[in-house]
């Protein structure tokens, strides 16, 4: 399997503050990747810096095997990493289809009837199809998320980063939505996901990466995560 | 609206806007129509940093004062012909929109309308104390013959605002369905998830204010010459940026017909009430309606037409 992406010691800083000292990973093509850490552990900065909301102090990013640490955001995605933020970032003025057409037009360049066309099949791929109308302002937490998603896929990924995608969802609306990650990964979209929900996350994953204080503490499948004495000890606090 | 549709109906007013220059009537009809015009440019300039991008411009009186001291520079030093005085305007305030485009790189909301507030200052410092533009007293003019077979200048300068407006608003219009206005658009309502959509956010927003900045130039450049007279205390006056910002407020935002109606209303009453009632009085009115469109209509009249639309169907 090749390596998609590869993240080497990456440190970043706000002031005095350390939000990730020396992190490295690595991402196989096709991988699901679950991230977790306590809060503040440097998760969502991790995929700040991985995603170019932020740059990184120190260390190298490759994607693809291309070096992308100081690209900008949007180039970052037409290289094919996309993203949904913990706190959805709708276009709230558009309609949900309206929505997925900018990444169609500045992503794929792409625009009208096919655009529209492609825009259909993926809300229809996240059963939001009936909501494909109705501006997103209107709609509902769980709509907000799998619009997000269904934007973040509009960019055509090789790479989809999901940001606390389940948070503040109810049972059967994170089974939803976690059956459209796995649906996606089907596909070929390697996943990274972020969550606090550990049955999703553990079920989820195939390996998964514990951040504690910016540093990574432990890599490894579920099982062994869940065993492992540092994890229980960030989890826990003993 | 279609295009052909779009440019039939300009092609219309712009013909009888021109027809109206040549025809017999009263010369004030002009002076005053010129100032609707010069709003319809001003209302539709400042919607496409403003409306579309979101980015409250309060610094339009730099703009307008820049187009004007371009234009009377133009003048002064080569005895340049108003389409060539106001080519330089449209340069001169396009870059000043370049300049301030790059802050947005740092400051957002709030603090990027304050930094606007600022360049007024800045320029009308400079402009103060530059003799060679007449410093604090401003300069007497005299206007030349009028070109293109007009009978006055006062007719000429409304048939040449006339197809400013009209270009004005065809770009406006123009950037609203391309792919600027989609992603302008998009970092209006969040900045980081229009990058994240592959949005080239910086780039949208310096050519947005740079645009806009040309267009605001172009509809001061023609003062030095509407007005025979020039200073600084009027070409820098705050009443241009209430103005350029309450017209697409009433008219209805992020379209480009809300600044052409706002303009046309706000205009209109303006120059109403200050032949029929009072000077002072026509400032009063833009603050009014103002205030009653926010609380009535926050959505302008675009807004409110189309929300009728709808409960009505």
């Amino acid at each position: 399997m090749e390596t998609l992406l590869e993240v080497n010691a990456i440190s970043k800083s706000f002031g005095g503050f350390t939000a990730l000292s020396e992190v490295s990973l690595a991402v196989t093509a096709g991988e699901r990747l679950g991230l977790i850490g306590p809060n503040g552990s440097g998760k969502t900065t991790l995929i700040n810096c991985i995603s170019g909301a932020l740059f990184n102090d120190a260390g190298s990013i490759r994607f693809n095997g291309k070096e992308i640490s100081r690209k900008k955001a949007h180039e970052r995605t037409r290289l094919g990493i996309a993203r949904s933020f913990q706190i959805p970032r709708p276009f709230h003025s558009m309609t949900v289809l309206e929505n997925l057409m900018v990444p169609f037009a500045y992503v794929g360049g792409i625009s009208g009837a096919r655009a529209q066309a492609e825009a259909r099949e993926i809300l229809s791929q996240m059963r939001l199809i009936d909501k494909a109308d109705t501006k997103a302002s209107q709609l509902s937490q769980v709509e907000l998320r799998k619009m997000e998603l269904a934007r973040a896929m509009a960019a055509r990924p090789k790479l989809l980063i999901s940001d606390e995608a389940m948070a503040g969802l109810a049972g059967t609306e994170v089974d939803e939505v976690l059956k459209i990650l796995f649906d996606l990964n089907k596909m070929g979209i390697t996943i990274i996901m972020i969550e606090h929900i550990m049955q999703a996350v553990m079920s989820f994953s195939q390996r998964v990466l514990c951040l504690d204080t910016g540093s990574v503490i432990c890599v490894g499948t579920p099982d062994e995560v869940v065993k492992n004495p540092q994890v229980q000890r960030a989890y826990l606090g003993h | 609206m279609s295009s052909t549709k779009f440019w039939a109906g300009s092609a219309i007013v712009l013909a009888a806007l021109v027809g109206l220059a040549f025809s017999g009537i009263n010369e004030y009809v002009f002076f005053a129509g010129f100032v609707v015009l010069q709003f319809v440019v001003l209302a539709s300039a400042w919607n496409i940093l403003g409306g579309y991008a979101g980015y409250v411009n309060f610094g339009v009186p730099a703009f307008v004062a820049l187009g004007a001291y371009s234009a009377l520079v133009c003048f002064k030093a080569l005895g340049a012909p108003l389409l060539v005085q106001i080519a330089a305007g449209a340069v001169m305030s396009g870059l000043l929109g370049l300049l301030v485009g790059l802050l947005t790189l740092r400051l957002r909301g709030i603090f990027f309308s304050i930094a606007t507030v600022a360049v007024i200052f800045i320029l009308e410092t400079f402009v103060l104390n530059w003799r060679y533009v007449g410093g604090a007293s401003g300069m007497q003019l005299t206007r030349p013959e009028p070109g293109f077979g007009f009978e006055s200048y006062t007719r000429m300068l409304f048939a040449v605002m006339a197809a400013m407006a009209v270009m004005s608003v065809a770009i406006s219009r123009y950037l609203q369905y391309s792919h600027i206005g989609q992603g302008l658009r998009a970092l209006r309502d969040s900045e980081e998830a229009a990058e994240c959509s592959g949005v080239p956010t910086l780039r949208l927003k310096v050519i947005a204010c740079t645009v806009s900045g040309a267009l605001l130039g172009v509809g001061g450049a023609p003062m030095p010459m509407y007005l025979s007279f020039i200073e600084p205390t009027s070409s820098f006056n705050l009443s241009y940026a209430v103005s350029a910002l309450a017209m697409p407020i009433i008219g209805g935002i992020g379209h480009w017909a809300g600044p052409v109606i706002g303009a046309l209303l706000l205009g209109t009453l303006q120059q109403v009430v200050t032949v029929t009632i009072s000077n002072e009085l026509n400032v009063l009115v833009v603050g009014v309606l103002l205030v009653v469109f926010v609380v009535i209509a926050p959505d302008g009249i675009l807004g409110w037409v189309k929300s009728w639309k709808r409960s009505s169907k």
